[in-house]
C-alpha cells in the first residue's frame, strides 16, 4: 500500500454548483431542503513530507478563493470518481504542477465530494446524486471517503481469440451476432462465413469486429447505397437509384464551378474566391448524447473538427443543431432508462459549450427544437467549417509510407461506437452502452491543430480516428494499397486492453497521418513543440491487404477488397408516402395579437440568447453577423456572417430544419427546409450563385417500408431542390434507427429530421444586413407569395391541427430568381433591413423584427385576404425587408411584382396590424425573451 | 526608431494568441507568437522583445482553477525574467486567461473567481477606463471601450478594492452592468507602477469598426475600439 494523501478543496464563497444540483433537483419534483455543499478533492501517491504537502496545496487551491485540507472530512458526504480508465484530465495536470515543483508523484486522481443538510437522509442524497449528478456511464460513487480508481481493476486479458465461423446455419450466425453486439445482417454473417470458409481458417475477434465496424450503418451507410424497390409512388412499383447515388449525380448535374471536392474523404470542399478553399462537414452524434449527454454532444463537437481537420483544412466554427423532449415533461411520463430532457439539454449544451469554448472556435449557428418525440432519441447535429490556402488534395497514402498515429492515446472509451448507433435505444441501453461514450479533451485537439496546420507537405494523405477508431482510419486510408501495422506500437492509456479494443477504441483527439519517411522526423519535430505524441504503427504496403499483428502474431490478415467491397448489397422495400397536395386548408384565429405573443414564446420560435451567450461566438474577431443583433443583441439574426478583421469578402452559414412538415410531407420538407438554409444566408447578403449545402438525415428505422418511404421522398426532395437552386450538396451524414422501445414494447422513432446547411459566399462583408428594424419611416415590403399552407406549421403545434391539415407549404418556383434579384438590391444598397419569414409565419416575422431593433411597425396591407392566412401560414420563398421611402422605386424596380408593401416603420414601439389589436413592443420582447428576460433557452 | 518587438506568450490551451498577435499588428508593434514551454527554455527572449501579452483560453484546461498551471510554468520557468522585463518598465499585459495568470502568478493583486452566475458567458460590454489609475495601457482613454467578454471565471475577488483604487491600481470598470459579479465593478487592474495590466474582457476583439455588434446601426467607432489599449501599450514602449 503505497503513500496515499487526500485534498480537499472547498471555495470560500458558496459553490454554484451546490445551487445547480438543488435547482437540477427540483427540476425533477425532487426537493432538497438546506443548502448542498460541493468540493474538490485530490487522490495523489507519493512519499509527500509536510513541507511538500504546504507546496503542493498552495499551488491547487488559492487562498483568496479556496481553502484546502489534507485531513479527513468530519462530516458525511458522497463522492464521486471517475470509473477505472475514464480520462481524468484535472489528475494529469495535478501530475505536471507536481513536476514543476519537484515534487515525485506516482499517481494521482481527482473526484467531486456532495455534501447534504442533516435534513437529507441517505436515500434522498443517493438519488439526487443518481438523477442530477453522477453518470453511471463514467463514474462510480458512494458515502463517506471513496478510494481512488485504480487501473489494475481495470479487466481484460490480452490475446486475439479465434472464433469458428465456418459451417455456422444461419442460427449460429445469428447468435453469433447477438453475441457480439455486431449488429450485421444475415447476408452479411454469411458473406463473412463465406469467405473465411474460402480462406480455409477460422476468424479472429479482431477481424470480425474489424469488419462489424466498417460494415456498419454508420460507416458503410448501408441504407443510403441499397437498391430499393418503392411501392405506393404514382407510377407503381420502381426500383430506385441508391440514395447516395442521386445526391451525388444531383451534385455532378448541377456542376457547380466552386466545387473541389463533394461526397469524397472527411468533408465537402468549395472554392468560392480563388485561392481559398473552405471546407465543410456537419455530423449526428445522437446515440452518444442521449446516455451521456455532455461526453456525447462534447465529442461530437470534436469529431466534427476533426473531420475538418481530416481534409487539412483550419477549422474556423462550429454549429449546433439540437433537438430535444420537452423540458417540462411529467416525471410520470418519462420513459424507463431515459434521462430528463431538461437533464439531456443542460449536459448537451454544456458539452457543446465545453469543447467549442476551449479548442477555441466560435460557436456561431444552430437550432433548438423541441418534441415529445426527441424526448428518449435527443438528436445533436454537430457541423464544422475550415479554410485553407487552395492547394490539391492529398492522394495518398503510397507504398512505403509510414502509419503515423497523432494525438491522444488509446484506451476503453468508445468501445463499438459505429455499431453501438445501429442499436435501437431501450431502458437499458444507458448500461449496456456505457462503453460507446468517449470522454473529450478539446485541448489535446487544440494541439493536433496546432502541430497539423502548416504541415500539408510532411505526409501524403489524413484522416481522422472517428468511428471504428484505428479500424476505420487505417481500414479507409488502406483501401487499394494495404497496410501493416503492430497494435503493440499502439500508445495507450493503461494496461489490459485486449487488441482488439486497442484497433476499435473510440478515444478521442486522434488523427492518423501517412508519412513519406522521409518527411517524419520533420513532422515529429513539429509535434514535439506543441506538445502531441508520435506513434509509427506500421506501414503501406502496397500489396492491398490489411495485416495487424499483436505481440508478433497476426491478428487481422484481410484483403482490403473484401473488407470494402465484400459487403452483399443491401435490398430494400420502400413504401412511398402520399401526402395531401389539394386541400388548401385554411385556420380560423380568433385571438391574432395573443397568438404572436403565444408563438413568440413557444420553445422553438423563442429566444435562445440564454444557450447563445454559453459559446464564445467573438473568438477570431471574424464575427461580423452574430447570432444575437439588434438594439439590445436579444434579437436572433438568420444565418451568421464570417470574415476576417480586413478582409472585403465573407462566409455566410444558414440552417434549415423542419421535422413537423416531414410527419406531413417529407418531400415537401426537404424542399422548405433547403429554400430555408438558403433564404437565411440571402438574408443576410450572401451571394444565391454561390452556395454549397450539407444534408444530415436523422430518421427512424428505415427496415420498416413506410419509415424508408419517407426517407426516398425527402432525397427526391432535396435533389429536386438543389436542381432548383443550382445549389449542390457536398457532404452529409446519415443517422438512422433513432428509435426507442419502450416498457409497453411500442416503438417511438423521431420524426423526419432534415438538417440543411447552407454555406455561401458573402462578396461585401461590410455591408451585412440583419433583421433589427432601423429607422422610423422607413418602408416594410414583403417578398414572395402567400399561400394557404398550414400542415406542419407552428400554429397547428400551438392550437392543434384540423382532422384534415390540408397541404404542407410547397415550393416556390420563382424563388431562385427572387432570391438573384433581392440579391443584387442588397448590393445596391437599397436594402435596410432583412429577415426571413419561416415558423409561425408573417406575424411572427414582424414581431421578431420589432423587438430585435425596439422600433413599432403599422401594417395596412397583408399579404393575403384571410388574416390567419397572412398572418400564420408558413409558405416558403418568403422575406421581409425594410426599405428607405426614396429607394422604393428602384427596389420595386428590381425586385418586380413580387415585392408588395406592407407598412412603415414607427418610432412608437408598437406592432400595428390592420385587423389586429396592436402590441407594444416591449410585449413581444417579454414574449420572445421569457419573464426573466434574458433568454430562458 | 523600428517597430516595437512584441512577444505573445501561450500555453498549451490558449487560443486568442492570434487574436492579439493581429491587434499587435494594427498597433503597429511586431509580435510573435512564443509558447510558455520555449521561453522556459529560453528566457532571454523576454529581454530581447519591448511588450509581452500573455493571451487568453484555457490553458491546462483551467484544470485546478483557471490559469493555474500556466502561472506555475511562468513563475517557477521564467519568475526573473518577467521581474527584470517589469522592473524595466516594459509593458505586459495579460488578458481573460492571462489576466488569471497574472494573478496567480503574483504579477498582479487579487484573483479571479467563478462567475457569480455560475456559467461561462459570451457578451459585450462596456469599459470606463479609470481616469486616477496608473495605467500605461488605459491612460488618457475617456470614452467607454467596447469590447466581448468570454469567461466562465471572471469574477474579480480583492479583499480591499478602495484601497486598491486609492493607490491607482484598479483601471478599468464595467459600465453599466457588472456581468460577473466583480468587486466594485472592476474588470481590470494594474501592478503599482502602472506597467502590468490584467483585464477579463478582450479588447483584442475590437481592433476594426465592423467586429461592433452594432456596427450596421451606426455603434462603436474609433473612440470605443479595444485597440486603443494596444496603441497604448506600443505606444509606451516606443517611449523607453
Amino acid at each position: 500500500m503505497a503513500d496515499r494523501h487526500r485534498l480537499t478543496i472547498r471555495t470560500i464563497d458558496p459553490d454554484h454548483r451546490g445551487t445547480t444540483i438543488r435547482t437540477a433537483a427540483a427540476h425533477l419534483g425532487i426537493d432538497v431542503p438546506g443548502p448542498v455543499e460541493v468540493a474538490d478533492v485530490i487522490h495523489v501517491e507519493g512519499a509527500l513530507d509536510d513541507a511538500q504537502r504546504t507546496r503542493l496545496a498552495s499551488a491547487m487551491a488559492d487562498p483568496l478563493l479556496q481553502v484546502a485540507t489534507w485531513d479527513a472530512p468530519a462530516s458525511d458526504g458522497i463522492e464521486i470518481t471517475y470509473l477505472p480508465g475514464v480520462t481524468d484530465t484535472a489528475a494529469d495536470a495535478v501530475l505536471h504542477a507536481a513536476g514543476q515543483l519537484g515534487i515525485e508523484l506516482s499517481s494521482a486522481s481527482t473526484a467531486r465530494r456532495i455534501e447534504f443538510g442533516s435534513a437529507v437522509d441517505a436515500d434522498l442524497a443517493d438519488e439526487v446524486v443518481r438523477r442530477v449528478v453522477a453518470n453511471s456511464v463514467i463514474e462510480r460513487w458512494g458515502h463517506g471517503v471513496l478510494d481512488p480508481p485504480h487501473l489494475d481493476d481495470a479487466p481484460g486479458h490480452v490475446d486475439a481469440e479465434l472464433i469458428a465461423v465456418r459451417g455456422l446455419d444461419d442460427d449460429g450466425l445469428l447468435a453469433l451476432n447477438a453475441a457480439r453486439s455486431l449488429y450485421l445482417d444475415l447476408e452479411e454473417l454469411r458473406a463473412i462465413r463465406d469467405e473465411f470458409e474460402r480462406l480455409g481458417r477460422d476468424i479472429t475477434d479482431v477481424e470480425i469486429e474489424t469488419l462489424a465496424q466498417t460494415w456498419s450503418e454508420h460507416c458503410a451507410h448501408k441504407t443510403f447505397r441499397a437498391a430499393i424497390d418503392t411501392t405506393g409512388g404514382p407510377g407503381g412499383p420502381v426500383e430506385v437509384a441508391p440514395l447516395l447515388a442521386q445526391l451525388r449525380a444531383c451534385t455532378d448535374s448541377i456542376d457547380a464551378p466552386f466545387v473541389r471536392s463533394a461526397f469524397v474523404g472527411n468533408a465537402g470542399v468549395v472554392e468560392f474566391t480563388e485561392g481559398t478553399t473552405i471546407a465543410l462537414k456537419a455530423e449526428t452524434h445522437n446515440h452518444p448524447s442521449a446516455v451521456e449527454p455532455f461526453g456525447g454532444a462534447n465529442t461530437g463537437v470534436g469529431g466534427v473538427i476533426r473531420d475538418v481537420l481530416g481534409i487539412a483544412h483550419r477549422p474556423i466554427a462550429v454549429t449546433d443543431v439540437l433537438c430535444f423532449g420537452p423540458t417540462d415533461l411529467p416525471l410520470a411520463e418519462l420513459p424507463d432508462g431515459a434521462l430528463h430532457p431538461r437533464r439531456i439539454r443542460e449536459g448537451v449544451i454544456d458539452g457543446v459549450a465545453d469543447y467549442g469554448n476551449k479548442i477555441g472556435l466560435p460557436t456561431v449557428a444552430g437550432a433548438i427544437l423541441y418534441d415529445p418525440a426527441y424526448t428518449t432519441n435527443p438528436l445533436v447535429f454537430a457541423g464544422c467549417i475550415g479554410t485553407a490556402p487552395s492547394r490539391a488534395l492529398h492522394d495518398g497514402p503510397f507504398a512505403g509510407d509510414r502509419v503515423i498515429v497523432l494525438g491522444g492515446a488509446t484506451g476503453r472509451d468508445g468501445i463499438r461506437g459505429a455499431t453501438f448507433s445501429s442499436a435501437t435505444m431501450d431502458a437499458t441501453t444507458g448500461e449496456v452502452a456505457g462503453a460507446s461514450v468517449q470522454i473529450g479533451d478539446p485541448i489535446v485537439e487544440k494541439l493536433l491543430i496546432d502541430a497539423l496546420i502548416g504541415a500539408e507537405e510532411l505526409y501524403s494523405a489524413i484522416t481522422d480516428c472517428g468511428a471504428g477508431g484505428l479500424s476505420s482510419a487505417i481500414g479507409e486510408m488502406a483501401e487499394g494499397v494495404g497496410a501493416d501495422v503492430d497494435l503493440d506500437l499502439v500508445q495507450r492509456k493503461y494496461p489490459g486492453l485486449d487488441p482488439w479494443e486497442v484497433w476499435l477504441s473510440e478515444a478521442q483527439e486522434r488523427m492518423v497521418v501517412a508519412v513519406p519517411p522521409e518527411h517524419l522526423a520533420a513532422l515529429q519535430t513539429r509535434c514535439e513543440r506543441v506538445g502531441v505524441r508520435v506513434a509509427d504503427v506500421g506501414a503501406f504496403t502496397g500489396d492491398g491487404r490489411l495485416v495487424v499483428r499483436h505481440q508478433g502474431n497476426v491478428v487481422v490478415g484481410l484483403d482490403t477488397g473484401f473488407l470494402h467491397d465484400g459487403r452483399p448489397q443491401r435490398r430494400m422495400p420502400a413504401v412511398l408516402p402520399t401526402p395531401n397536395r389539394h386541400d388548401h386548408v385554411g385556420r380560423v384565429v380568433a385571438d391574432p395579437a395573443g397568438t404572436i405573443l403565444e408563438l413568440l414564446a413557444h420553445p422553438n420560435i423563442s429566444s435562445k440568447a440564454g444557450t447563445i451567450h454559453r459559446y464564445d461566438h467573438e473568438i477570431l474577431g471574424a464575427s461580423v453577423v452574430r447570432p444575437l443583433v439588434g438594439a439590445r443583441a436579444d434579437g436572433h439574426a438568420d444565418g451568421v456572417v464570417l470574415a476576417d478583421p480586413g478582409a472585403t469578402e465573407g462566409i455566410a452559414i444558414g440552417i434549415g430544419v423542419n421535422p413537423w412538415y416531414g410527419l406531413h410531407d417529407p418531400e415537401a420538407m426537404a424542399f422548405a427546409v433547403i429554400d430555408e438554409a438558403i433564404r437565411n444566408v440571402v438574408a443576410v447578403g450572401a451571394d444565391p450563385s454561390r452556395v454549397a449545402l450539407l444534408d444530415n438525415f436523422s430518421w427512424g428505422d428505415p427496415r420498416r417500408p413506410s419509415t424508408l418511404g419517407e426517407l426516398v421522398a425527402a432525397v427526391d426532395g432535396c435533389c429536386a431542390a438543389a436542381l432548383m437552386y443550382d445549389a449542390p450538396f457536398v457532404s452529409g451524414k446519415d443517422s438512422l434507427n433513432n428509435e426507442y422501445v419502450g416498457a409497453d414494447g411500442q416503438r417511438h422513432a423521431v420524426p423526419p429530421t432534415l438538417v440543411i446547411t447552407a454555406v455561401a459566399h458573402v462578396p461585401d462583408a461590410d455591408h451585412c444586413v440583419t433583421p433589427d428594424l432601423a429607422e422610423p419611416g422607413n418602408v416594410l415590403m414583403m417578398i414572395g407569395r402567400t399561400e394557404v399552407e398550414f400542415a406542419g406549421s407552428h400554429l397547428d403545434l400551438l392550437a392543434g391541427a384540423p382532422a384534415n391539415p390540408g397541404v404542407t407549404p410547397a415550393a416556390d418556383r420563382d424563388a431562385p430568381e427572387t432570391y438573384r434579384r433581392l440579391h443584387s438590391a442588397m448590393r445596391s444598397g437599397l436594402v435596410m433591413a432583412c429577415h426571413d419569414v419561416s415558423e409561425g409565419g408573417l406575424g411572427v416575422a414582424l414581431a421578431e423584427m420589432c423587438l430585435a431593433g425596439r422600433l413599432g411597425a403599422a401594417i395596412d396591407e397583408l399579404p393575403h385576404d384571410d388574416l390567419a392566412t397572412a398572418l400564420f401560414s408558413e409558405s416558403t420563398g418568403r422575406l421581409v425587408v425594410e426599405i428607405r421611402p426614396h429607394d422604393v422605386d428602384a427596389f420595386t424596380t428590381v425586385m418586380g411584382p413580387t415585392a408588395t408593401r406592407l407598412g412603415v416603420v414607427t418610432d412608437d414601439s408598437v406592432l400595428a396590424i390592420a385587423g389586429v389589436e396592436p402590441i407594444a413592443v416591449d410585449r413581444l420582447a417579454e414574449a420572445f425573451n421569457g419573464v426573466s428576460g434574458a433568454g430562458a433557452r | 526608431m523600428s517597430k516595437v518587438r512584441a512577444l505573445v506568450i501561450a500555453g498549451p490551451g490558449t487560443n486568442r494568441d492570434h487574436d492579439a498577435e493581429l491587434a499587435l499588428h494594427l498597433a503597429g508593434a511586431d509580435p510573435r507568437i512564443v509558447l510558455a514551454s520555449e521561453l522556459v527554455a529560453r528566457p532571454t527572449l523576454l529581454d530581447e522583445v519591448d511588450l509581452a501579452v500573455v493571451a487568453g483560453g484555457f490553458s491546462y484546461a483551467d484544470s485546478l482553477g483557471a490559469g493555474r498551471m500556466l502561472a506555475l510554468d511562468l513563475a517557477l520557468g521564467v519568475g526573473d525574467a518577467l521581474r527584470r522585463f517589469v522592473d524595466a518598465g516594459r509593458p505586459l499585459i495579460g488578458i481573460c486567461n492571462g489576466f488569471q495568470v497574472l494573478t496567480a502568478a503574483g504579477l498582479l493583486p487579487g484573483a479571479l473567481g467563478h462567475n457569480s452566475h455560475g456559467r461561462f458567458d459570451c457578451r459585450w460590454v462596456e469599459l470606463d477606463a479609470v481616469p486616477a489609475s496608473t495605467s500605461v495601457w488605459t491612460a488618457g482613454i475617456d470614452d467607454p471601450i467596447h469590447c466581448p467578454i468570454a469567461h466562465g471565471e471572471g469574477r474579480y475577488v480583492h479583499p480591499d478594492p478602495s484601497a486598491l483604487a486609492a493607490a491607482g491600481q484598479v483601471a478599468l470598470r464595467y459600465r453599466n452592468s457588472n456581468p460577473n459579479g466583480s468587486v466594485a465593478d472592476i474588470a481590470g487592474v494594474c501592478d503599482p507602477s502602472g506597467v502590468v495590466l490584467g483585464l477579463m474582457p478582450h479588447p483584442e476583439n475590437h481592433i476594426v469598426r465592423r467586429q461592433h455588434p452594432r456596427h450596421l446601426r451606426g455603434g462603436g467607432g474609433t473612440a470605443h475600439l479595444g485597440l486603443r489599449l494596444f496603441d497604448n501599450g506600443v505606444r509606451h514602449a516606443k517611449g523607453l
